[in-house]
C-alpha cells in the first residue's frame, strides 16, 4: 500500500528535500470501525527551511511525520526525498537509552562509519561537561539537548521535530527555543517541526503548514519572511491571528 | 548456630542417620586427599555450565521470539505448557531412553527441564520492550547488532539475571538426579553409591561441598556480573 519512493528528481518541486503526496491514512478501531486519521497532504520542503506543522490535537500531525519517518506504512501516497538523507529525529520525550552515557547515546545514532568530532557540538548545545553522565542523572531540559546533539550529530540532510519541548516549563522552553535556533542557523538543514503551540511556530518557522482537524488535510500555506531577530511579541502575536484565522480550530496561543 | 544446633541434637541422638559435623569433616577431608571430591566436583560443576549454556541459549532468542511475535506465542504455548508442567524425572528417564545413557542425553535433559523456564521469563521481558526506544532505534538506523546490544539486552538484562538465578539452582538440583539415574561420576553418582553404603557422612559432606561451590559461583560471579550490569542505576541523582 504505502509507496515510499526516495529518489531525487520529484514531480512538483525538483529541488525540494521532501516531497509529501499522500493520499490518505485509514485505521480500523478496535471495534472494526474504519478511522479516516490523515485526508489529502501534498506538500513539499525546500532545502534549508525551517517548515512547522500546527494544527488542532489529534488531527494527524504526529502521525503525518511517523509516516515520513518510515514508522507508518499503511498510508496510500508517496514521501520522496533523495535516499541518501540522513534524518535527525526529535521525539516528544528524550528517548535516551538510560543505560549508556550522553556520549555514547549521540555516538550510537551516527550511522556505521561516520566519524564526526562532537566537541563543538557539544560545546554549542552546553552538554561539553555532561558528556560521561546518564540520562538518569540529567534535568528534563538537559535530556532534551542531548537529543537535539543526537539528531544534529549525524548532519542531517532533514531534520524531523515532534513538538520537542512539549512538557517543559515556559522559561526552559523559550530558552531551547532560542538554542534550537542558533544550533541550526550554524548548521542549516531541511527541518520539519511539529507544534500545537502558534507562538512557537511563528518564532521558529520560515514556512507555517496549518492542518485542520482529522483527517489531517493541508488548509493553509503561510510564509514568515520576517527575519527572526525581528519577530518580537507584537509581532507574534499578529502573526498568531493570522494563522488562527486560517484554520479555525487551532487552540489558542500559550 | 545451626552447626551448634547440629552438633548437639548428633550428639543427643546418637544415630547413625545423623552424623555430627565433625564426622562429615572428617569424611570430607578423606574424600578430598583421596582426590575422588575434586574430581566428582569438577563432573557436576561441567555438567552443570554446559546444560545452564545450553538452557540460555536456547531458551532466550525463543523467549524473546514468543514475547514479541503474537503468532509464534500462540503456537508454541500449548507445547510451554506441557513442558512446564513435564516432570523433570520423566523427560530424564526418556531422554535416556530414546538417546541413551550418554552425556548428550543427560545434559540435553537437564537443559531440556530448564529451558522452559527460561522462555516464559524472557517471554514476560519482551513484552515490555520499549515501542518508544524500539522507534527511536529505527530512524536513526540501527543495524541488528547494534539494536540487540544496546537497545534490546539491557531492557533484558533483569529477565536473564532472573532467569539465570533460578536457572543455576534449579539446573544443579537436577543435575543430581541426572547422574543419580544414569552416569558413573558426579555427585549424584557419588551421593548414591554412599547411600546404598549408608554413609550418611558422606553424603553431606558432598551435599555441603557442592553448596559451598554454588555460593561461590553466586557471590564471585553472579553477584558482579549483576552489580556491572547495573551500574548506570547507581548513577541516579
Amino acid at each position: 500500500m504505502a509507496d515510499t519512493v526516495t529518489e531525487s528528481g520529484a514531480t512538483s518541486a525538483p529541488d525540494a528535500a521532501l516531497t509529501v503526496a499522500i493520499e490518505g491514512r485509514h485505521f480500523t478501531s478496535a471495534g472494526g470501525e474504519r478511522l479516516h486519521a490523515v485526508g489529502r497532504l501534498h506538500f513539499s520542503l525546500p532545502p534549508r527551511s525551517f517548515t512547522c506543522i500546527v494544527g488542532p490535537s489529534g488531527c494527524g500531525k504526529t502521525t503525518t511525520l511517523r509516516m515520513i519517518l518510515g514508522l507508518d506504512a499503511g498510508y496510500v501516497g508517496r514521501v520522496r526525498m533523495d535516499e541518501r538523507t540522513r534524518i535527525g529525529t526529535v521525539f516528544q520525550e528524550p528517548r535516551l537509552l538510560p543505560w549508556r552515557s550522553v556520549e555514547q547515546n549521540v555516538r550510537l545514532a551516527l550511522p556505521a562509519g561516520l566519524e564526526v568530532p562532537l566537541d563543538a557540538l557539544f560545546a554549542e548545545l552546553g552538554l561539553s561537561e555532561h558528556r560521561d553522565l546518564f540520562p538518569g542523572e540529567l534535568s528534563l531540559g538537559l535530556a532534551r539537548r542531548v537529543a537535539l546533539a543526537r539528531a544534529f550529530a549525524l548532519e542531517p540532510g532533514l531534520l524531523v521535530l515532534d513538538e520537542p519541548f512539549v512538557s517543559l516549563d515556559e522559561t526552559t522552553a523559550a530558552r531551547l527555543r532560542a538554542l534550537l535556533m542558533r544550533v541550526w542557523q550554524a548548521r542549516p538543514t531541511t527541518a520539519l517541526m511539529v507544534t500545537h503551540d502558534l507562538d512557537e511556530a511563528v518564532q521558529l518557522a520560515d514556512r507555517v503548514l496549518v492542518f485542520g482537524p482529522a483527517p489531517a488535510t493541508l488548509c493553509a500555506t503561510h510564509d514568515l519572511d520576517t527575519p527572526r531577530q525581528r519577530r518580537d511579541a507584537p509581532w507574534r502575536e499578529a502573526a498568531a491571528h493570522r494563522l488562527r484565522a486560517a484554520g479555525e480550530a487551532l487552540p489558542g496561543t500559550a | 548456630m545451626l552447626l551448634a544446633l547440629w552438633a548437639l541434637v548428633a550428639v543427643w541422638l546418637q544415630m547413625r542417620a545423623l552424623p555430627t559435623p565433625l564426622a562429615v569433616w572428617q569424611a570430607l577431608l578423606t574424600e578430598a586427599r583421596s582426590g575422588e571430591l575434586a574430581f566428582h566436583l569438577g563432573a557436576t560443576l561441567a555438567r552443570v555450565i554446559a546444560a545452564f549454556v545450553l538452557a540460555m541459549a536456547i531458551g532466550v532468542p525463543l523467549g524473546i521470539w514468543l514475547g514479541t511475535s503474537r503468532t509464534a506465542d500462540r503456537l508454541l504455548e500449548p507445547w510451554l505448557v506441557l513442558l512446564l508442567n513435564m516432570p523433570a524425572l520423566v523427560v530424564i528417564v526418556l531422554a535416556y531412553i530414546w538417546f541413551g545413557l550418554n552425556e548428550v542425553a543427560a545434559i540435553g535433559a537437564v537443559a531440556l527441564n530448564k529451558i522452559p523456564n527460561v522462555v516464559v521469563t524472557l517471554r514476560e521481558g519482551a513484552r515490555s520492550l520499549s515501542r518508544e526506544l524500539d522507534e527511536m532505534a529505527t530512524v536513526y538506523r540501527f543495524g541488528a547488532w547494534r539494536r540487540i546490544r544496546h537497545v534490546v539486552l539491557p531492557q533484558l538484562q533483569p529477565y536473564i539475571a532472573a532467569a539465570t538465578r533460578s536457572g543455576i539452582s534449579l539446573i544443579w538440583k537436577i543435575v543430581l538426579v541426572v547422574e543419580l539415574l544414569g552416569r558413573s561420576n558426579g555427585v549424584g553418582f557419588q551421593i548414591h553409591l554412599y547411600f546404598q553404603l549408608f554413609d550418611v557422612a558422606t553424603i553431606l559432606a558432598y551435599t555441603l561441598a557442592f553448596v559451598a561451590v554454588m555460593l561461590v559461583v553466586e557471590y564471585a560471579v553472579l553477584q558482579p556480573a549483576e552489580r556491572r550490569a547495573r551500574r548506570w542505576q547507581q548513577h541516579r541523582g
